[in-house]
């Protein structure tokens, strides 16, 4: 039953590390990445029951944390391109084409 | 009882690698950002809940089972908040769906 998952959310992980390679903007790199982080969540839970030591939760919780707040990091990196505090700037709507 | 359970731990988790199979593959597939966005968040919702709750179902109630409840929660939350963020950011920006981008370049 958890190998199943393994191998299933192992083919996802593939799939949407295909994505982030070759996506055509930014925003599908971001969003492949997000995704990725969310797979490595379910993947650390199932392979913790699949090895019959289930202990390894708290480092999925971790990782769940960090991937929101990296992702955001990310965005805000782009959009403003600092990320400490910096003069808020308008955004430049037609920026990229 | 016990055979029940392990039953529908079976049916829990195949639906959620099926439904995390499905996410990935869309994302792959799919040829618009925006669809793109659409099919990364079936995995952020359907999988991530049906997986969770099928090891809940397995490990009884215990400690474990109060982690998974804390790490769905958590999922819940931000994946929802993640997405819209990716999303608004790339409005933002100026990326438009292929539709609305020839609606403008005609008015």
């Amino acid at each position: 039953m958890f190998s199943i998952a393994t191998i299933a959310i192992f083919i996802a992980m593939f799939l949407v590390l295909v994505r982030l390679i070759k996506g055509p903007t930014l925003y599908d790199r971001v969003l492949a990445v997000n995704s990725f982080g969310t797979h490595t969540v379910l993947l650390i839970g199932v392979m913790g029951f699949l090895n019959g030591r289930p202990d390894f939760l708290d480092i999925a919780l971790l990782y769940a944390l960090i991937n929101f707040v990296g992702t955001i990091a990310i965005l805000k990196f782009f959009r403003y391109r600092a990320i400490g505090d910096t003069m808020w700037t308008p955004p430049n709507t037609k920026n990229e084409e | 009882m016990d055979v029940f359970l392990n039953f529908l731990c079976w049916i829990l988790i195949i639906s959620g690698s099926f439904f995390v199979i499905v996410g990935a593959f869309g994302t792959y597939r799919f040829p618009d950002f925006w669809s793109r966005l659409h099919a990364a968040s079936i995995t952020d919702s359907a999988g991530v809940i049906l997986l969770l709750i099928g090891m809940g179902v397995y490990s009884g109630l215990t400690l474990i089972t109060f982690k998974l409840l804390v790490i769905g929660l958590f999922l819940f939350i931000t994946g929802p908040t993640s997405t819209h963020a990716v999303a608004n950011a790339a409005l933002v920006s100026g990326l438009r769906p292929p539709k609305l981008q020839s609606n403008n370049s005609d008015g």
